[in-house]
C-alpha cells in the first residue's frame, strides 16, 4: 500500500463560503490522510478563493481525492500536480538571539548564504525570514540550532502551476453555462391575501 | 424537541401583514419559508417543531390548507419518512426540526439519504444569531455536524437571504445526483421582516456542475465494445430511476437483448418478470448474475457505485471484462472499478444515445448460462425457501404469497436484515419506484417512518412495510403518527425472534456463538392496538394466505405479525472478503 506515495500538491478554487474549509478537510480526515500544509488564499480572480493543500499519496488515491472535492457544490475546479509540475515556496521565520548574531560573524554569514532577511531587529533578539523550499528552510534550522534559535515557524506551500493559464478563461466557461432567464415566479405571488388571513 | 420556552412576542407580527398589489411587502423569514415550499411544489412536511423552530410554526398556523404537516414522534422518523415520499413521489422531501437534538436525531436520515441519492430539504431552527458558539440551550454546531452528510448546507442569520438559500436548497438537492440538503435558520432570522420581492426558482450555482456534459467520443466508444462483444452483462442501479430513465433503459436493453441484473436499489426500474431481467446482484443477489460477473467479456454499468456489497472482493471482480461506466456523478468513475469508457452524463440522455448505436441482437446462448444458473439457485435455495419443509414458516414462502396477492402493484418498504434480502429477492415488482429500502447505510428502523412517506408520496398504491421484529422496535414510536394522520400502511413484521442477519454470521463465521442476537418483543398486535391499529399474529401455514389477505381488505392501517423460522439463513451469499464467483448456495 505504501509503494506509488509520493507529493502532490493540490489547487483547489471555490467560492469564498464559511464551511467550505471544513467540507474540504474533512474529504483528507475521513480517509486518514495526513494533510502536510494547507493554505487558503485569494486567486488572480476576485471572489474566486484558492487552496493549496500538500499530500503525499499515491496518484491513484489523488485523482479520486480530486474528484471528490470537486464534487463540492461550492468548489468550481480542482487540480493535483507533482512537484516538478509547479514553482513553488514556503516562507519561514526564525528568531535569534542578537548578541549571538552580533558578536559571531560566522551567523552573518551564514544567513547571508541562506538568503536571509532580517524582519525585526532588536536588543534581544533578530527575526529573519528566507522563502525557498522545504530542504532550504529546514537547513536553516539546523545551522541556526547551536547558535540558539528561539523560534522557527514556516508557513504553508503556495505553488503555481507551470502549466496553467490561469482561472480566468476557466471562469468564463462556467459562467457561460449560466441558463438565461427563464424563471418561475412564484404562483402564489398574487394571492397573498389568502396566505395572510388571519 | 418540545421545550420548556418562554414565548417571545415577534412571532405575532408575521400574521398581521396584508397584502399590496403586487408591490413588495414585508414579511418574515419564517413566512418567506413557506412561501418557498409553495413555490417549490411542496405539498407534505414531515416535522416536530421545538423552542429554535417556533416562528417557523407560527407561519405554519395559517398555512395549514395548503401545506400539509405531519406531526411525527422523533425527528429521525420525519427525515425517513422524507425519505420514503421522495422515493415514491420522486419529489423531493421537506423536513422541520429545531435546533439541538432535534437537529442532531436527523443525522441518520441524512446519512441514508445522502449514501442512497435521496432529495431531502431540512430546516432546522437554531438559536439567536448573537447567541452562537456560546453553549446556549438547545445549540448545537448543525452545520458542522451535517457537513460529510450532507450535499450541501448553509446557516442562514438574515431573513433576507432565505428566498434564496431556500431556492439554492431545491436546485440542489434534486438536480444531478440528488441528496440532501440542511438549512439551518437562527430564531432571528426567522422573526426578521424584510422586503419580500418574490421567489425565484434557482437553477444555476456557478460553482455546481450536476450533469457531467456528454462526450459523444465515449458514447461510440461503448457502443463499439458492446457491438464486438459475445457476452455483454448490464447492471444496473438506482440512477435509472432517479434519472427517470426507466424507459430509455428498457429500450436500451430490449435493442441491445443483453442480459440485465439490478443492485438492491435499481430494482423495480425494471420489471421483474421482463424476460432479460436476470436477477439482483451482491451478497445475497442471485446466483448467476454474482458468478458471471466474472465471466462476462463487457460490463455495462448504469447509475450503481459498484458498492463492495455488490462487487464483493474488488481484485477478484470482473477481472476478464472490459468495463464500461455510465453516471451522473464523475467521481463515481474509477472509484472502485477501473472503467475502459466512462460515460459521463444523466442515463436519460445518454441511453438513447447508446441504444441507437447499438446493434439489435440476441445473446440465446449467454442468456442460456443465466438461466441454468438460476435453475442451480432454485433447486438449491429458492423453492426450499419458498415451500419449505419445515413446520415453522419462513420468511420467503410469506413473500411468495404476498406476491400472489398484490400481483406485484404494491409499493414494497423494508428495514434492514434477513427479511429485506428476503423480500428483495422474491418480491416481483411491475412498475419503478416500488422498492422503498435503505441501501446503502443499512439503517435498522427506516422501514416504519419511511413507509408513512411513500404512502403520502403516491397514496394511491398499496403501501406495506416489511420489518423484522428488531427493527421495527428501533421507530415503533411511528406507529403514532401512523394513528394521528390516518396513514394507510401494512405493517408486515417477519419475526424470528432473533437479530437474524447477525445470527446468520454469528453461526457461519463466530462458530454459532450467538452474542446478543436473542431479542425479545412485546406482544406487537397488543402494541398496535394501544395505538389504535388492527392486527393480528399467526404462525401457522394455514392461516397465511387468509391473514395476508385480510390485511389488505382492512381499511386503513393494519399490523400482521408472522412468526417465521428462528435459525432460518439467506441463501445464496458471497462471504465477505470472498469474490463474487465464490458465492455459496449453502
Amino acid at each position: 500500500m505504501e509503494t506509488g506515495k509520493q507529493e502532490f500538491t493540490v489547487t483547489v478554487y471555490t467560492e469564498n463560503h464559511i464551511g467550505l474549509l471544513n467540507r474540504i478537510a474533512i474529504i483528507f480526515s475521513r480517509r486518514k490522510i495526513n494533510v502536510e500544509s494547507l493554505n487558503t488564499s485569494p486567486s488572480e480572480v476576485e471572489g474566486i478563493h484558492r487552496f493549496t493543500i500538500v499530500i503525499n499519496e499515491s496518484e491513484d488515491v489523488v485523482r479520486k481525492l480530486v474528484r471528490q472535492i470537486e464534487k463540492q457544490v461550492e468548489v468550481l475546479k480542482a487540480y493535483y500536480n507533482t512537484t516538478d509540475e509547479i514553482v513553488w515556496q514556503e516562507l519561514a521565520l526564525y528568531k535569534v538571539p542578537t548578541d549571538e548574531i552580533a558578536e559571531k560573524v560566522k551567523v552573518e554569514r551564514l544567513l547571508r548564504e541562506f538568503g536571509a532577511r532580517a524582519v525585526v531587529i532588536r536588543k534581544d533578539y533578530t527575526v529573519f525570514e528566507t522563502t525557498g523550499h522545504r530542504e532550504e528552510t529546514d537547513k536553516l534550522v539546523q545551522v541556526l540550532e547551536p547558535y540558539g534559535l528561539i523560534e522557527f515557524v514556516r508557513s504553508a506551500r503556495v505553488a503555481i502551476i507551470k502549466a496553467s493559464k490561469g482561472f480566468h478563461e476557466k471562469l468564463k466557461e462556467f459562467e457561460k453555462m449560466a441558463p438565461g432567464a427563464e424563471i418561475k415566479e412564484n404562483e402564489y405571488l398574487g394571492k397573498q391575501g389568502e396566505v395572510f388571513s388571519m | 424537541m418540545s421545550e420548556g420556552i418562554t414565548i417571545s412576542k415577534p412571532a405575532q407580527e408575521a400574521k398581521t401583514k396584508k397584502a399590496g398589489n403586487g408591490a413588495p411587502q414585508q414579511i418574515s423569514g419564517s413566512v418567506a419559508v413557506l412561501e418557498a415550499f409553495l413555490a417549490e411544489g411542496v405539498d407534505t412536511i414531515f416535522g416536530y417543531p421545538g423552542g429554535a423552530i417556533m416562528p417557523i410554526y407560527d407561519a405554519l398556523y395559517d398555512y395549514q390548507d395548503k401545506l400539509n404537516h405531519i406531526l411525527v414522534r422523533h425527528e429521525q422518523g420525519a427525515i425517513h419518512a422524507a425519505q420514503g415520499y421522495a422515493r415514491t413521489s420522486g419529489k423531493t422531501g421537506v423536513v422541520f426540526a429545531t435546533s439541538g437534538p432535534g437537529a442532531t436525531n436527523l443525522v441518520t436520515g441524512l446519512a441514508d439519504a445522502m449514501i442512497d441519492s435521496t432529495p431531502v430539504v431540512c430546516i432546522t431552527g437554531q438559536v439567536f444569531a448573537h447567541l452562537l458558539g456560546t453553549d446556549a440551550f438547545q445549540e448545537t454546531d448543525v452545520i458542522n455536524i451535517t457537513t460529510p452528510v450532507t450535499k450541501w448546507n448553509y446557516q442562514v442569520t438574515d431573513a433576507t437571504e432565505i428566498p434564496e438559500v431556500l431556492a439554492r436548497a431545491f436546485y440542489i438537492a434534486s438536480s444531478g445526483r440528488p441528496g440532501p440538503v440542511l438549512i439551518d435558520i437562527t430564531k432571528n432570522a426567522q422573526l426578521q421582516q424584510f422586503k419580500y420581492e418574490g421567489y425565484k426558482r434557482c437553477n444555476y450555482v456557478r460553482s455546481y456542475r450536476p450533469k457531467p456534459i456528454v462526450r459523444k467520443e465515449y458514447i461510440e466508444e461503448a457502443a463499439k465494445l458492446i457491438n464486438q462483444a459475445e457476452r455483454p452483462f448490464v447492471i444496473w442501479g438506482q440512477g435509472v430511476i432517479l434519472g427517470k430513465a426507466e424507459k430509455e433503459f428498457r429500450q436500451f436493453v430490449e435493442k441491445s437483448g443483453i442480459p440485465a441484473a439490478s443492485t438492491i436499489l435499481g430494482l423495480s426500474a425494471l420489471p421483474s418478470d421482463h424476460p432479460l431481467h436476470v436477477g439482483m446482484l451482491g451478497m445475497h443477489g442471485n446466483y448467476g448474475p454474482n458468478v458471471l460477473t466474472n465471466e462476462c467479456d463487457v460490463l455495462i454499468a448504469v447509475g450503481m457505485r459498484f458498492d463492495d456489497r455488490v462487487t464483493g472482493r474488488l481484485d477478484k471482480y470482473a477481472r476478464q471484462a472490459k468495463v464500461i461506466h455510465l453516471d451522473i456523478d464523475p467521481a463515481e468513475i474509477d472509484k472502485n472499478v477501473k472503467t475502459t469508457v466512462p460515460v459521463w452524463g444523466d442515463c436519460k440522455e445518454t441511453l438513447p444515445l447508446l441504444t441507437e448505436l447499438v446493434q439489435q441482437k440476441v445473446y440465446p446462448q449467454w442468456l442460456q448460462r443465466f438461466k441454468d444458473a438460476m435453475k442451480q439457485e432454485e433447486e438449491a435455495c429458492i423453492l426450499p425457501e419458498l415451500n419449505p419443509a419445515t413446520e415453522q414458516m419462513s420468511m420467503g414462502e410469506v413473500i411468495k404469497v404476498l406476491n400472489e396477492l398484490t400481483d406485484g402493484n404494491a409499493i414494497i418498504v423494508t428495514d434492514v436484515g434477513q427479511h429485506q434480502m428476503v423480500a428483495c429477492r422474491y418480491v416481483k415488482f411491475k412498475q419503478s419506484k416500488s422498492n422503498i429500502t435503505s441501501g446503502g447505510l443499512g439503517t435498522m428502523g427506516f422501514a416504519l417512518p419511511a413507509a408513512i412517506g411513500a404512502k403520502l408520496g403516491d397514496p394511491k398504491r398499496t403501501t406495506i412495510a416489511i420489518i423484522g421484529d428488531g427493527g421495527f422496535q428501533m421507530t415503533i414510536q411511528e406507529l403514532g403518527t401512523i394513528m394521528q394522520f390516518g396513514v394507510d400502511v401494512k405493517i408486515l413484521i417477519l419475526n424470528n425472534s432473533f437479530l437474524g442477519m447477525v445470527r446468520q454470521w454469528q453461526q457461519l463465521f463466530h462458530d454459532k456463538r450467538y452474542s446478543f442476537v436473542n431479542i425479545t418483543s412485546p406482544d406487537f398486535v397488543q402494541v398496535a392496538k394501544g395505538y389504535g391499529i388492527a392486527g393480528q399474529s399467526i404462525s401457522r401455514r394455514e392461516d397465511l394466505k387468509s391473514a395476508l389477505q385480510a390485511m389488505l381488505n382492512h381499511k386503513g392501517s393494519y399490523l400482521l405479525e408472522v412468526m417465521v423460522g428462528k435459525e432460518n439463513n439467506v441463501f445464496p451469499m458471497v462471504p465477505q472478503g470472498c469474490s463474487v464467483a465464490e458465492i455459496r448456495l449453502k
